[in-house]
């Protein structure tokens, strides 16, 4: 069977779709995955009249294209064979599809719940909540959360462990759920912009890019270069400062005081040039579809040369130093290690996919917005351990400095606003952005008036945080929290 | 007799007022490397008298061992504080044995909070308890072969009598003096949970060791067991400056200079130490605190050779 090839930020009718019986589509993802190395990019089900359409959007890296397909299923038939045991990347997809439409993927090895204290099949709420149990003399369990010592978002960690050794760890997420999938489907969809950037404080620019991308998209409006190469640089700039944060903390996890306050003292002149551009230090109000709110004047242009390039010196004195020091090294090398293969079966996504040797990156597979006029080359690690994803964030936000400020050096010229009109009718539109953590992916389905039917998010931490799960089997339990800090991953763009 | 009461009641200003002292000195050298100012010295002061002066909040499932644990830690403390010698090498108490009982005070301090975080019945207090008790394990017979070397070199089995008898390896033996030092300054890190075995710092619970065992304490209880470790620290870190730098000889008020200077500069070693190096793996500690009993082992070693007149 064919899928609907198109690529990333790009509109398609929904005539065009090909609609499948449920086992051919299953039955391709199987052979599409296995043998060509595509992986699940959204996989989702909008509710319809007589049933539930399936939507499956399968991203092929090595070749910069996209697939898309979709299967019908009607009231009463709720129910598949689930692709999680052969595909265990679909293992949080399927659950999710599970848990919003009800939808049984028959087989899957652990269909519980994933945001939601409710049974999904009768809705009714769950008293009995079930987490994997170790037996043995000397198992003991320890619960960590949802409510955590410091400023730290709410999860549940339930630890298996013999000893000091962890079997295996749990994570249970959802309490910073706040229904931000219903309220997008509520009223005009060109009028979101706040809320999606409030999905996730420190991803505010990657989805406020996603979002834009995707009503620019599917109204057929094309921005000009200046508005691509300020937004490119906001991202770059939230990039830079989530990876420069989470080195900071990695630093103060493992007491390494210099790196802990340097990284610290650092990350607030990248996040201040933000708030000289648009009045907010996470780009609140820059991006809007069709626009970027603030013009990169030439003073400020002059600042950001001169503030960042003050950082990169520090970032680079800072770095070179802390992963030089054998007391900060004999801590992180071969501490969490998610290995290669682990991470590419369960489809790593992001900087911490890369530090696993999972040579996975929007910017450089799937190029959107500046990207595509000034490419930028992605760094992939193979060590997966702790060491790896520090030395990666250090390594890319060094790389992304370097990008911002050859950028500035040649800002090109543009308005600044766009009319954005409707989006078109019967459209299918998807939108990936490289976000400090992975990739962001945005899809809207709309109607036959071009209003938004179905408004999809996908943050990679849905993925990733069953990384972390892995990575910390048979290690100590005291170093969970240089592994959690390591894959720093985002709580509320998990439960949305 | 004046005299001695002056001496006594000079080493007990000392003892109250240099774990504090010692305690400021770290965190300001913390802030300094950090690039901050830093609290003020007498801040450690002030944060013990505004716990005192707060509520507390008692677990429901916890019974009176809770309650007692940290008065009798702290009683243990203190009752040690009494043996130890402080500046010119005089301790309060003194008496054949007394670093041996010196060390099962320590153990029934640290005994009666473990117990209190086992009677707490929590995940994370049980975990702190093991990894406390396993690296006290550790600890206390490198002391003990620290101690025993010592006690035989000066011939009798007291602190006293060993601060006597130090002054006068430096002709020939500084090793030994050294050595016992370095061993000390060790436990001093491991008993006062600093880095590079523990990090008094840190908010995650799975890390830490001694933190987490005395979570659920709040108000005075959580004040005398800040105090308590203070005092520890203090305690281990003058019999490191008493080896170290012998002042039995002299006068009450050079002495006690000699030893004022110690301790903070003790303090600024401890706080460089946590400001230039990342703490050890958990699993590698051990590694770190078999230093103590090696040094011990060798320097039993360089007693008998001294005795058999090899060296």
């Amino acid at each position: 069977m064919n899928w609907l090839e198109f690529s990333n930020h790009s509109t398609v009718s929904l005539a065009e779709l090909p609609v499948l019986s449920v086992s051919q589509l299953r039955h391709s993802i199987m052979m599409r995955c296995r043998e060509q190395g595509w992986r699940p990019m959204a996989f989702f089900g909008c509710r319809r009249d007589d049933g539930v359409r399936l939507f499956a959007i399968l991203a092929d890296d090595d070749h910069a294209a996209l697939h898309a397909a979709a299967a019908d299923f009607f009231a009463g038939e709720y129910e598949y064979e689930s692709l999680t045991p052969q595909l265990p990347g679909f293992g949080s997809f399927e659950r999710e599809l599970f848990e919003q439409t009800g939808i049984k993927p028959a087989g899957h090895p652990w269909l519980k719940p994933l945001r939601f204290p409710r049974d999904a099949a009768s809705g009714k709420k769950k008293t009995d909540y079930r987490f994997w149990t170790l037996a043995g003399e000397s198992v003991h369990e320890v619960a960590v959360g949802p409510v955590h010592a410091g400023v730290i978002e709410p999860g549940h960690f339930r630890f298996m462990c013999t000893g000091e050794e962890v079997r295996h760890l749990e994570i249970q997420l959802g309490y910073q759920h706040r229904g931000i999938e219903k309220m997008l489907r509520q009223g005009d969809i060109r009028t979101k912009a706040v809320l999606v950037e409030k999905i996730a404080g420190d991803s505010c620019i990657a989805n406020g890019m996603a979002f834009a991308g995707v009503l620019e998209t599917a109204a057929g409006v094309k921005v000009s270069p200046r508005v691509q190469a300020i937004r490119t640089l906001a991202l770059e700039l939230e990039r830079i400062a989530l990876h420069l944060s989470t080195l900071s903390g990695l630093a103060t996890d493992i007491a390494y005081l210099p790196g802990s306050t340097f990284f610290g003292a650092t990350r607030t002149y990248v996040i201040n040039s933000l708030l000289a551009l648009c009045g907010s230090r996470f780009g609140f109000g820059l991006i809007r579809p069709g626009r970027v709110n603030y013009d990169l004047m030439p003073e400020l242009v002059a600042e950001w040369r001169r503030t960042l390039t003050m950082v990169l010196d520090r970032t680079v004195t800072m770095g070179e130093s802390m992963f030089n020091q054998p007391s900060v090294l004999s801590r992180l090398e071969q501490t969490g290690v998610l290995n290669a293969a682990d991470a590419a079966a369960i489809g790593m996504l992001g900087v911490t996919g890369r530090a696993s040797g999972v040579r996975r990156d929007v910017r450089a597979d799937h190029p959107f917005s500046y990207f595509k006029i000034s490419p930028i080359v992605k760094i992939t690690l193979a060590g997966g351990d702790v060491f790896a994803r520090g030395f990666l964030r250090y390594l890319e936000a060094r790389r992304s400095l370097q990008y911002v400020l050859t950028l500035l050096d040649a800002l090109p010229e543009g308005g600044l606003a766009t009319a954005v009109p409707a989006p078109a009718p019967n459209s299918l539109t998807v939108a990936a952005v490289e976000g400090p953590r992975g990739e962001i992916c945005h899809t809207m389905l709309t109607g036959p008036y071009g209003e938004c039917r179905w408004y999809k998010l996908q943050d990679p931490s849905l993925i990733n945080w069953y990384g972390l799960a892995l990575a910390v089997r048979t290690e100590g339990i005291s170093d969970f929290p240089i592994c959690n800090k390591s894959f720093d991953l985002s709580y509320c763009g998990h439960d949305l | 007799m004046v005299e001695k009461m002056g001496i006594m009641a000079g080493n007990i200003v000392l003892l109250l007022v240099l774990p504090l002292v010692m305690a400021g000195v770290i965190r300001r050298v913390k802030a300094f490397w950090g690039g901050r100012k830093g609290p003020c010295l007498r801040q450690p002061f002030f944060d013990l008298v505004r716990l005192l002066r707060k509520g507390e909040v008692i677990g429901s499932s916890s019974t009176w061992v809770s309650r007692a644990a940290p008065t009798v830690s702290l009683a243990a403390i203190v009752a040690a504080a009494c043996l130890v010698p402080l500046a010119g090498g005089r301790a309060i108490i003194s008496f054949d044995g007394d670093f041996v009982v010196f060390a099962y005070l320590l153990a029934l301090s640290r005994f009666s909070l473990v117990l209190a975080g086992l009677d707490a019945g929590s995940s994370f207090e049980g975990m702190g308890c093991s990894r406390e008790v396993i690296f006290a394990a550790l600890v206390e017979p490198g002391f003990f072969m620290i101690m025993a070397a010592l006690a035989g070199w000066a011939g009798t089995p007291s602190f006293a009598a060993i601060m006597a008898m130090l002054p006068h390896s430096v002709g020939g033996l500084w090793i030994i003096n050294v050595l016992a030092a370095i061993g000390l300054l060790i436990m001093m890190l491991a008993e006062g949970s600093r880095v590079p075995v523990d990090d008094p710092a840190t908010h995650l619970e799975l890390t830490m060791i001694h933190e987490v065992m005395v979570l659920d304490y709040s108000g005075p209880d959580l004040a005398y067991i800040l105090y308590g470790t203070m005092v520890k620290m203090f305690l281990i870190g003058a019999l490191a400056a008493n080896v170290l730098f012998p002042t039995v000889t002299l006068p009450w008020g050079w002495a006690a200079a000699v030893f004022l200077a110690a301790i903070p500069a003790e303090g600024v070693l401890v706080g460089m130490i946590e400001s230039l190096m990342a703490r050890l793996r958990l699993s590698h500690v051990p590694q770190f605190l078999f230093v103590m009993p090696a040094l011990g082992l060798t320097l039993v070693f360089i007693v008998i050779m001294a005795w058999e007149k090899m060296i």
